[in-house]
């Protein structure tokens, strides 16, 4: 690497007042991100002086398999700070759907980041990696997504997986996965990985996310999958205000019916809010206006692996692969059940031929013991 | 004896199943019960027809709340059988459920061609088997058993993250390997039928069994005692005295 003095980055305080605001919308930004990010009262001030001090985190974003729907969210997140520093000064380097950049000089930007910043920029991805056909389904300047994602996460400090695309295939990795669609975990293994599943993630989500690794210098805590904690750690289910009737056992039987009306638990339409991970209950969407299960419609699952293939969305009985699209377990099971029920009348039918002689000598032995007994 | 052609057998009583394993049997059997109509519920709950508040009404929670209840004895239930599996009585052993000699083999075999098929044998009916369950038996209980540890694993999965205690936590690792609630769920909601269809061939080759073999297999479980023939005791019984009979 070359010794050269890398220019110095403003910080985001000073994006922030250069941006025309008051120290007061910072402030209330800052407290806003620590509730988010799951941190105390006391992190406040950690987080501001994170903001105020720190310069800003070059930060590359890739766009592969598909809808941009993830940044339109990042940028609708409720406090408009968010899309004005963390996106539109932060992935100012390299972003396809933002930059002003195109052609040759996008590409220059996108190289002079990754050799300028090795080591220490973000890299987000959204979008699943093709790689069916050598990975010709996805191709930005001649290069597959595959060498792309690998050249950027060659010197990215962490990898931040945007939405269910790259978390865990998403739409395009549904049965049958004709592109070979594939999340980034799956493809680059040795960089930290951040998942931020849904379809798309909250937005505030996403921005919480980056908060954190900047006030802090690392990535959350992870669960299992994955996922930050302070966001995906509860279901749906749990934070969901229609829990009550669900308790109760109060269910909309269809989308028409007078409990629908009520706004009784959606379960029995199909919600998948008891199996999903994510903080849509708590901080809901578009500036904490509503979230599907506020809308009357039940939650599909979208931040849960496979969703698409996992049963169906307005149906609560499971799914049976490979029996046909009408199949789901009970109906395999009452068949099954039938089957078994006609072995077994079959069998007793067989029993009592086969083995009649033997049967006919017991019968015989006991009326015999029946008959040599006094009453 | 008005029949002179008629055998008429003298029967020995055998201890076959030990308290614990009648007491094991019966609670399970409870249990999956419980278990298998609250799930149904769960998985498809009733429409309720009331006019009271949610506030009134816990019907949900309360056939969850006998679900979880009902998991925690299955699951206990089911450990203390795979400790009783060492130190039980002969036919309470671990040996006669997991296949690992030739011997277990080969009477797995004869059963097929004695209960299934009903192949004769050297012109008789019916061969003596064994005096606790048969290799076929034992080894679909070992099947059993498999099925129960799935239930164990993605039951107590899906209900980690609504427990504070460690021990339903320790499972939430299963969910997570199989890439999440939905999918876990799913197989829970699979493997219950497996449970329906082995009570109702189970409850049936119980009384096959008693009805063609005569030996008390109906009532063993309730005392525990299974009967064999005299001569058939004399063929199998081993020098050894019994180490308990001299104290």
């Amino acid at each position: 690497m070359t010794n050269e003095v890398l220019p110095k980055q403003p910080t985001y305080y000073e994006e922030v007042q250069r941006k025309g605001y008051s120290r007061r919308d910072f402030v209330r930004f800052a407290s806003m991100m620590t509730a988010f990010i799951g941190l105390e009262q006391s992190a406040i001030g950690q987080v501001t002086t994170a903001l105020e001090t720190k310069p800003r985190l070059p930060v590359i974003w890739l766009h592969f398999q598909e809808c941009t729907c993830c940044s339109e969210s990042f940028i609708r997140s409720s406090h408009p700070i968010v899309a004005d520093i963390l996106l539109d000064k932060i992935s100012l380097d390299y972003t396809e759907t933002l930059m002003a950049a195109s052609g040759f000089q996008a590409e220059e930007a996108l190289h002079n980041t990754m050799t300028k910043y090795k080591g220490q920029y973000i890299l987000c991805v959204e979008g699943s990696v093709p790689l069916a056909a050598d990975g010709v389904y996805c191709m930005i300047g001649g290069k597959t997504s595959l060498q792309i994602l690998e050249e950027a996460a060659e010197g990215a400090a962490a990898i931040i997986a945007w939405g269910s695309c790259a978390s865990n295939g998403c739409v395009q990795s549904a049965k049958p996965n004709p592109t070979k669609a594939t999340p980034i975990h799956k493809i680059i293994k040795n960089k930290p990985i951040i998942k931020v599943p849904g379809c798309p993630p909250i937005g505030e989500v996403m921005a919480g996310v980056i908060v954190h690794y900047l006030t802090f210098g690392r990535i959350p805590e992870l669960d299992k999958l994955g996922r930050p904690k302070a966001f995906y750690s509860k279901r749906v289910h749990d934070t969901c205000y229609r829990r009550p009737f669900y308790d109760a056992g109060l269910f909309v039987e269809s989308f028409d019916d007078a409990n629908a009306k009520k706004g009784y638990c959606l379960y029995k339409v199909g919600c998948k809010g008891p199996s999903t991970y994510n903080a849509c209950g708590v901080m809901k969407w578009n500036n904490g206006t509503s979230f599907p299960i506020q809308s009357g419609h039940p939650c599909i699952g979208c931040s849960e692996e496979n969703f698409w293939d996992n049963g169906r969305f307005y149906e609560r009985g499971s799914s049976f692969a490979g029996f046909g699209i009408e199949a789901d377990a009970d109906t395999f099971g009452k068949v099954a059940l039938g089957v078994t029920t006609a072995a077994l009348v079959g069998h007793a039918v067989a029993t009592n031929i086969g083995k009649s002689k033997f049967i006919k000598e017991h019968q015989q032995e006991g009326k015999e013991s029946e008959h040599e007994l006094k009453s | 004896m008005a029949n002179k052609y008629l055998h008429i057998h003298k029967l020995r009583r055998v201890y076959v199943w030990e308290l614990p394993v009648r007491f094991y049997h019966w609670l399970n059997a409870s249990v999956i019960l419980v278990l298998i109509v609250t799930g149904f519920f769960i998985s498809n709950p009733l429409a309720l027809m009331s006019n009271a508040e949610a506030t009134n009404q816990y019907t949900m929670g309360w056939v969850r709340y006998i679900h979880f209840i009902a998991a925690y004895l299955f699951f206990f239930n089911f450990l203390f059988r795979i400790y009783w599996g060492f130190v039980g009585n002969k036919y309470a052993n671990w040996r006669q459920f997991i296949p690992v000699s030739k011997r277990f083999f080969k009477e797995m075999w004869t059963v097929f061609k004695i209960d299934i098929l009903m192949l004769k044998k050297n012109g008789q009916q019916q061969d003596h088997l064994s005096v606790g369950h048969n290799a076929m038996a034992g080894f679909i209980y070992f099947l059993t058993f498999i099925v129960f540890l799935i239930q164990c694993l993605t039951g107590f999965g899906l209900y980690a993250s609504m427990s504070d205690w460690w021990l339903p936590k320790m499972f939430a690792w299963f969910p997570a390997m199989l890439g999440g609630d939905i999918v876990t769920r799913q197989i829970h909601h699979w493997a219950m039928w497996f449970f329906i269809l082995f009570a109702v061939v189970h409850v049936y080759l119980v009384f096959y069994h008693d009805y063609v073999e005569g030996r008390g297999e109906i009532s063993s479980m309730g005392g525990g005692w299974k009967f064999i023939e005299e001569d058939v005791f004399e063929k199998n019984k081993h020098m050894t005295p019994n180490p308990e009979k001299n104290k």
